[in-house]
């Protein structure tokens, strides 16, 4: 790869300005996907909040909390990835590539983990669902809610997952240099978005009301 | 490329600090705080989602063109949220008008 800029643009520069700006774009309308979502879910917690508090206590917060700090460790890795390639160091790049996937697939594991847990709790709409309590259906929303959000991220970690196994592999073929690394940048905006969603999924469902206070 | 290069050290550090944001954001959860709680809840991520963008995007590095772009999806958010939130929040504000009154208070939502 050379570092001549594409005919359009004045320099490599502008080049890679607009391709990062393109990204923040994307990142935008995910914002607002994710935003409708936490919307109707905060007019809904706040009309049933008691329901969607007991909901927020059948999870697991050592569960939740542990995912949050395996992420932040991915996009730590991530970061470093990018910095990697800056330098032009290709080994280096692929290897921190490789150890954010495998966070990464560390994480989708403990989501996996709990799925199973609210499954053998009963606790999944439409499947299985039976919960005590005369909050009974609106919990059961909440579940909704808490399966719509999570499971949109994790569909958002296996595409982010597929994103870094093209970069591995375009970097194994050595298609990056410290000249041109902007695939590997742009696919870690991508990854560090992800992080930031469940940075507010996590507080938002695990955290509704732990105490009697 | 002038790009700026940040130092791995810097990483590390900022990595930190979202360890003890998110030893905060669970740590508060289980103090009696009341209605602060989601104040807090939502301060910290919005903190640590703000470390993530500046340091680990990059975008403390980039120029203020790419600022707009960055911000523009919180434009938006900020706009579905006050216009959605200004119709919830005042339903209430003004008397139903009667032709309304045949709806059970449970069929009103909000």
């Amino acid at each position: 790869m050379s570092a001549l800029p594409e005919h359009q643009f004045d320099d490599i520069e502008q080049q890679y300005d607009a391709a990062y700006s393109g990204m923040w774009i994307f990142l935008s309308t995910e914002v607002l996907f994710f935003g409708g979502v936490f919307f109707a879910y905060v007019i809904y917690r706040s009309t049933y909040y008691d329901a969607f508090a007991e909901g927020s206590r059948e999870l697991s917060v050592f569960l939740g909390g542990l995912n949050t700090g395996v992420l932040l460790c991915s996009s730590l890795f991530m970061a470093l990835a990018v910095h990697a390639a800056q330098r032009g160091r290709n080994k280096q790049l692929i290897r921190y590539l490789i150890i954010t996937e495998l966070i990464g697939a560390l994480f989708l594991g403990i989501k996996f983990l709990e799925y199973y847990k609210h499954y053998k709790e009963h606790l999944i709409p439409g499947l299985n669902f039976s919960y005590p309590g005369e909050n009974a259906s609106q919990m059961q929303l909440f579940m909704v809610f808490y399966f719509i959000l999570t499971g949109m991220h994790a569909v958002h970690m296996l595409v982010g997952l597929g994103v870094l196994s093209a970069l591995a592999i375009l970097a194994y073929r050595g298609k990056f240099s410290s000249h041109y690394y902007n695939p590997v940048d742009i696919g870690g905006l991508y990854w560090h978005f992800v992080d930031i969603v469940w940075v507010f999924i996590f507080p938002l469902l695990y955290l509704v009301k732990r105490t009697g206070g | 490329m002038s790009e700026h290069i940040v130092p791995p050290k810097t990483y590390l550090s900022v990595w930190a600090a979202l360890l003890v944001l998110l030893g905060a954001t669970v740590g508060f959860a289980y103090l009696p705080l009341g209605p602060i709680h989601v104040v807090a809840a939502l301060t910290i991520a919005f903190a640590k989602a703000v470390l993530i963008a500046l340091f680990f995007m990059h975008v403390k590095y980039k120029n203020r063109l790419v600022l707009v772009f960055v911000c523009a999806g919180l434009f938006w958010l900020a706009i579905m949220f006050a216009l959605s939130l200004g119709d919830y929040l005042t339903r209430s504000w003004l008397p139903r008008p009667t032709v309304w009154i045949s709806v059970p208070d449970s069929r009103r939502g909000f």
